[in-house]
């Protein structure tokens, strides 16, 4: 297997884009992508792009032959170029397919983006399609909602380990800080505990402040042989670990409710392949679709025992100059969550954290930085690591 | 809601609660599968009907519903793990206050939801705690 770079990143806005089409902003991530790079379109091999649900969105599919088409490879290049699905982390899996495509000699140059545009349709039908990623059949047909499965794991993590609402609301807290200084971020404005708690409740003990929104956007990476990534570039990010893992796609058929099994084979996958460890990683970015969904997560990736997820939060451990900042993007929680586009945006994040240039939200050095994608409650998870070293 | 006969092929396991047992390793399913996850091809499934009792595994009071559930809103989402072994997502019928993880439940025949107000109306199994 070849070792792969990454040698250009772009993310357009996060917001509710009104004015801008799916095919508008993946062509904005893609050329800023491109140009970060310094190649040109008769260099790129294949494009994959992660997109979960054009169908429902947009009512639109083929999504690969339209941003293809859209981004100028189509009509005289015929580059090859697929989506792919797995939900909320499409993104991650993208990437996964562009590092495999370039460490199988398949491909040198390869384009992964990702991409959502979720506004086109009203909040019922988003969140119709968001409910997709579970068991439609045996969990969507009992009524149960994705902030309702969540909900189930939250009330269960309280009565075991004594998480409090306060801790969960300390996430939203951290990454809407966090999101002020992305200027990206579809929000930029701080909000206290008592905001998120004095907010509606959607399913016991989530408020619409736990939840991640509705979010237009679109990201994308060019990736490279790790051999050749300094010709275009000064500082290649280099990929240490890919790693992906599944579960039962119903919560309900899980071993334990409070843990995604899929985070935990993935990670441990992922620091088997980077010979590392949990404390080795000094930025992440990981998937908080729903505060306690980042509480888990730091907990099934290492970085604190099962159960602690909140108070280490409570305590600052997770925030900016903590000991492992997490989601200093904002996560999905501030910066926006367009599902198909979460998974590249975060390796954004990681690479712009990893070259220094992330402003106001700098993490002090950083050597390995981590980023974390969930399909579902937990049915898929794509876990890669990053260093500034080979 | 589901069309017509993506409901109606499952009626049996909606309303009485039919699932299916592997008789080479004993794991029950519910809902039920075809393929033994522990013993895949070599597995012998049978249908099995649960007896219909368990407990709370977890639970919410979903207060922004589900599609085609606006009119039960707020109702009670449980992860219930049934006396055999499997556990399933269904609604709990009773006071959201008195709802607690552990309690013991029954199942019961209940209107699910309905498509619309023309639409048709969709029935299966709910619970309800046992001391009530």
């Amino acid at each position: 297997m070849r070792d792969v770079a990454i040698i250009g990143t772009k993310s357009t806005k996060f917001g509710e884009l009104w004015d801008r089409s799916l095919r508008g902003i993946v062509v904005e991530a893609g050329v800023g992508a491109i140009e970060d790079a310094g190649v040109s379109g008769k260099d790129i091999d294949a494009l994959y792009i992660g997109n979960m649900s054009g169908g429902r969105f947009i009512e639109q599919e083929h999504i690969g032959a339209l941003i293809a088409d859209y981004s100028g490879l189509s009509k005289n290049l015929h580059i090859p170029a697929t989506r792919v699905e797995a939900a909320c982390a499409s993104g991650g899996l993208a990437l996964r397919q562009a590092i495999m495509s370039i460490a199988s000699g398949y491909s040198d140059i390869v384009i992964a983006a990702g991409a959502e545009k979720m506004t086109d349709v009203g909040s019922d039908e988003a969140s119709s399609a968001l409910a997709a990623a579970a068991d439609r059949e045996w969990e969507g047909m009992a009524g149960a909602t994705f902030p309702g499965l969540y909900a189930m794991i939250a009330k269960l993590h309280m009565y075991r380990y004594g998480t409090t609402s306060e801790q969960l609301a300390e996430v939203a807290v951290k990454n809407h800080r966090n999101g002020c200084l992305n200027p990206i971020a579809q929000y930029k404005h701080e909000i206290t505990v008592d905001d998120v708690l004095g907010s509606t409740l959607v399913a016991d003990p989530l408020h619409i402040f736990d939840c991640s929104p509705i979010t237009d956007g679109a990201s994308a990476l060019v990736l490279a042989p790790a051999e050749i990534a300094r010709k275009y570039t000064d500082c290649p990010i280099y990929i240490k670990a890919s790693a992906q893992a599944s579960d039962t796609l119903a919560l309900h058929d899980r071993r334990d409710i409070t843990t995604l099994d899929s985070t935990v084979v993935a990670a441990k996958r992922a620091y088997d392949m980077a010979k590392l460890g949990p404390k080795d990683i000094d930025v992440a970015e990981v998937h908080d679709c729903f505060t306690i969904a980042e509480i888990c997560a730091i907990e099934d990736l290492g970085f604190t025992e099962k159960g602690k997820g909140g108070i280490v939060t409570a305590e600052g451990e997770t925030a900016i100059g903590g000991r492992i900042p997490i989601n200093t993007s904002g996560g999905l929680k501030a910066c926006g969550h367009p599902v198909g586009a979460t998974g590249i945006k975060q390796a954004v994040e990681i690479v712009t954290q990893l070259r220094g240039e992330a402003g106001r939200r700098q993490v002090d050095g950083v050597n390995y930085g981590m980023t974390h994608n969930v399909g579902g409650s937990g049915a898929t998870a794509v876990v890669h690591i990053f260093s500034r070293e080979r | 809601m589901p069309s017509v006969p993506r409901f109606w092929r499952n009626i049996g396991s909606r309303y009485n609660l039919e699932g299916t047992r592997c008789k080479e390793c004993g794991e029950y399913f519910y809902p039920p599968r075809n393929l033994c996850v522990n013993c895949r091809r070599l597995g012998q499934i049978e249908p099995y009907k649960f007896k219909g009792t368990g407990k709370i595994v977890t639970y919410t009071v979903i207060r922004t519903a589900a599609e085609g559930f606006e009119s039960q809103a707020p109702y009670i989402l449980a992860i219930i793990k049934l006396d055999e072994g499997p556990s399933l997502t269904a609604q709990v019928v009773g006071d959201p206050e008195k709802i607690e993880i552990g309690m013991k439940v029954r199942s019961v025949f209940r209107k699910l939801g309905e498509g619309g107000e023309r639409g048709m109306i969709y029935y299966g199994t709910k619970f309800i705690p046992v001391n009530t």
